[in-house]
């Protein structure tokens, strides 16, 4: 018999980084830049708040107090946020100040954060001198990871929507706050037409170069948070290199696949989740060749959902029309 | 000027320059409330230019403007906003996936929160106030050019504009399309507003409005007053007096039919009719000009001559030297021109067609020369060739031939795009807007080459803005009217004004006046 119960809490645990990953993507594209740095912002995220963790974690060690769970808390959570806004300022200084090219700036931050993760990531394993190739931060995740207190008590029902830490609600909320902005507020309204239009927008007096820098910072700092997730909670502290593997990729498929809608994403990254993870549940035998072609089912799906998109040919579910192209003001 | 309290704008001594060329040249003129004027000038004759300076697109370079009575600087479309003034461009400044209603209100900050709902009512105030149909929550997708237009002037009179200035309004319209909106005009107008429209066509000009402001190469040619002019009177004043240019024009020898075009009927891909039963021949050894208002089928013209462009209906032979007639139409564009008809068309960014910016003049004389040879490589050596002649006939000032052709100034490019037509010794030349935007000596370089074509039995069919030229250059000259044949006259004797009539109405029976 399939297991929801522990099948759910699993997917949900997978579809979290992914739904922090959409959320910062859409709300980038919907300004028109095409930030395809956004694997590389995760593991900048990851990577700034396992460092701040890790020197928080050492002197209190050498110094023998207890851990405060504010600090231990917002120590990470404030580095992972200037890391990635560093990342989104960057990806915006090349590409809306000096009009650089989107997929190519964007590329080259993701190979420079993936490169940064596990430098420091390797760095970091040297400075602990540890046995297996990670660092665990096992006192700061049990923050990160601590759930309402008498969840366990709730039986399947607690498991299964209440066994989380703080940073998967917090997912949840700013994926439907930033749908809510995007639809129903004059900044969502203005957002869209930048990224629509930009020429149109400026004529009716939009600042489009302030619209892209703000969505496109607060984008990355939003994705980073899901670098810090996976490696806060999800694998309970530990830090190995490369362990985030490709799904900063999976979540701008999962863009695509929501058709830039992020309250559809809550739902759909953990249906993603449940993919990427479907083949410990479905049982596959010893052939380890049919588990790869399970792990390619989130990406068969957006495939699928691509193609039935542009055959329905509906305006609205259309990637923003100036989305990758660089704006210029005409002058004569 | 006029001291007069109705008053809304008073332009005075406006002087614009875009580098050397002088767009508008000491001009002075007063917009009134509750009145419809017209602007009224050939094509580059300064009249968007100059209503753009009160738009705030551009900025006088001399002159100052009043806004009701007192001096106003505009710097940028939002200044205009504030001083009451919007101007509805050719191009329409929408967001597609976006409904009338966030188009209309898009930009606006001081209203607090957003309320579609409201803003949608004030929309309906509008749109039943002054007889708009629109409906505020349809998306601009899923409208008609005249729908976006519509929300285009709903947009300026929901910023409380009440001076509206309308760049070429019925230029994309059908003619019930203009009936509806000359109603809303005069609405407006009873209204107390103010109301510009830039236009070209002199029986627009007869139907709506009260005055007419009258702009010839960028000066102020005068003003009359629409009730006490004809169509004659505006034309003369339009069109002024011939400027003395002398092109050589050699008597056609031995003209042959070569092109014959008969009742061909274009609709462009929205179903408007471009071109309406076009019938006529183009001989060899000839300059056949085509004169008409921009946008009256002309490139759709040439362009279902070199299979660009399908027809609805009609035939378009072409009969070679020994007489044979072979049917062009439905032949793809690369048969066309193996059998020896080239396109030189300038478009207003002059590398729109025919070159590549980036790439350097060989390899643009490359694009009509890649198919030649049997090798699996391109022949280089041919090209260069052909990019050596041209630099060194038509006195192209260039660093050298690996030079991208972007870098190259207008007339140099210009130059490159009809030498190479020409390098391919074509039996029909098309050419449009050859000298666009080329100062007077290029401009001769150009007609020289198209003569020598004729002289060489080639059937010229020219394309040119400008009358004169078209007056001294061509044997023959075809004028469109609104897609139709409005006329042929003869080069040596036609006058000025009458291509100018026929230009402006149809079958020229004003001009058998």
């Amino acid at each position: 018999m399939f297991n929801f119960v522990s099948f759910i809490p699993r997917a949900v645990g997978q579809g979290i980084p992914l739904l922090f990953g959409s959320t910062g993507e859409t709300l980038t594209e919907k300004s028109g830049n095409l930030n395809l740095g956004i694997p590389g912002i995760m593991y900048v995220g990851a990577m700034s708040g396992v460092i701040g963790a890790f020197l928080y974690e050492q002197s209190l060690k050498a110094s023998g107090a207890p851990m405060n769970t504010a600090a231990a808390i917002f120590i990470p959570l404030i580095c992972s946020i200037v890391g990635s806004l560093l990342m989104g300022l960057l990806y915006c200084f090349l590409t809306v100040t000096l009009r650089a090219n989107q997929n190519v700036t964007g590329l080259a931050m993701t190979t420079f954060g993936v490169g940064f993760g596990n430098f420091f990531g390797g760095s970091l394993i040297k400075l602990t001198g540890s046995d297996v190739p990670s660092v665990a931060l096992s006192s700061t995740s049990a923050r990160f990871s601590k759930m309402l207190p008498g969840v366990d008590k709730l039986g399947a029902f607690g498991k299964i929507f209440l066994s989380y830490g703080f940073l998967a609600y917090t997912a949840i909320v700013i994926a439907f706050v930033t749908a809510y902005i995007l639809a129903h507020t004059r900044v969502g309204l203005h957002l869209r037409a930048v990224g629509e239009n930009p020429a149109t927008a400026d004529s009716a007096g939009i600042n489009v170069s302030k619209y892209k820098y703000l969505s496109t910072c607060i984008g990355s700092v939003i994705a980073g948070m899901g670098g810090l997730y996976y490696v806060m909670d999800f694998t309970s502290g530990v830090w190995s290199n490369d362990g985030f593997g490709d799904r900063g990729w999976l979540a701008i498929a999962l863009v695509i696949f929501t058709i830039w809608r992020p309250n559809i994403s809550v739902f759909a990254s953990i249906l993603f989740g449940g993919l990427y993870i479907l083949y410990l549940y479905i049982p596959t035998g010893t052939n380890l060749a049919v588990k790869e072609l399970y792990k390619m089912l989130p990406y068969v799906v957006t495939i699928v959902v691509l193609i039935v998109i542009s055959m329905r040919d509906k305006k609205e579910n259309q990637p923003p029309a100036s989305l990758g192209l660089p704006y210029f003001r005409e002058e004569r | 000027m006029d001291k007069d309290a109705n008053v809304a704008v008073s332009m005075q001594h406006i002087t614009k320059n875009f580098g050397p060329v002088a767009a508008n040249d000491d001009v002075s003129l007063d917009i009134r409330r509750g009145e419809i004027l017209s602007l009224l000038g050939e094509n580059g004759s300064g009249k968007t230019t100059l209503m753009n300076m009160l738009a705030g697109i551009y900025f006088p370079d001399g002159g100052q403007i009043l806004v009701n009575g007192k001096e106003a600087v505009i710097r940028s479309p939002r200044d205009a906003f504030d001083l009451g003034i919007g101007m509805i461009h050719q191009h329409y400044m929408l967001v597609d996936v976006m409904t009338a209603a966030e188009n209309i209100i898009l930009g606006l900050k001081n209203e607090g929160k957003l309320d579609m709902k409201a803003a949608a009512a004030r929309i309906t105030g509008i749109c039943s106030r002054y007889g708009f149909d629109l409906d505020p929550n349809q998306k601009i997708y899923d409208m008609s050019v005249s729908q976006k237009q519509t929300v285009e002037i709903v947009k300026v009179l929901y910023r409380n504009a009440d001076i509206l200035i309308l760049d070429e309004p019925t230029a994309v319209l059908t003619p019930q399309e203009t009936e509806k909106l000359f109603g809303v005009l005069r609405n407006m107008k009873k209204d107390n507003k103010a109301i510009v429209i830039i236009t070209h066509k002199l029986h627009e000009v007869e139907e709506i409005s009260d005055r007419v402001a009258i702009l010839r190469h960028g000066k102020f040619a005068g003003m009359l007053t629409t009730k006490d002019t004809n169509a004659q009177e505006m034309t003369n004043m339009m069109v002024g007096h011939a400027v003395q240019l002398n092109i050589r024009r050699p008597d056609p020898v031995n003209a042959r039919p070569r092109i014959k075009v008969e009742g061909l009927t274009v609709r462009s891909s929205d179903g408007l009719i471009k071109l309406d039963d076009v019938s006529f021949t183009a001989n060899s050894g000839e300059i056949l000009g085509v004169a008409g208002i921009s946008g009256s089928g002309q490139k759709e013209l040439l362009e279902a001559i070199a299979g660009l462009q399908p027809a609805e209906k009609g035939s378009i032979s072409y009969i070679n030297d020994s007489g044979e007639t072979e049917e062009l139409l439905g032949k793809d564009p690369l048969t066309i021109s193996n059998m020896g008809v080239a396109l030189s068309f300038v478009p207003e960014d002059r590398l729109g067609m025919g070159l590549v910016g980036s790439m350097d003049l060989v390899d643009n004389m490359m694009l009509r020369s890649f198919r030649r040879g049997s090798s699996i490589l391109t022949d280089r050596k041919f090209p260069h060739n052909v990019a050596e002649k041209v630099v060194d006939e038509l006195e192209v000032s260039t660093p050298g031939l690996s030079t991208p052709v972007r870098r190259l100034s207008g007339g140099n490019v210009q130059k490159v795009l009809v030498g190479r037509e020409i390098a391919s010794a074509p039996s029909v030349l098309l050419a449009a807007y050859a000298v666009r935007g080329l100062d007077i000596n290029s401009s001769y370089t150009i007609y020289d080459l198209i003569n020598q074509q004729k002289e060489r039995g080639v059937a010229v069919i020219y394309v040119g803005e400008d009358l004169d030229v078209l007056l001294e250059l061509s044997d023959r000259i075809l004028v469109l009217c609104e897609g139709k044949v409005s006329g042929i006259l003869d080069g040596r004797t036609a006058e000025k004004n009458e291509v100018g009539l026929l230009m402006t109405s149809l079958g020229g029976e004003d001009a058998d006046e």
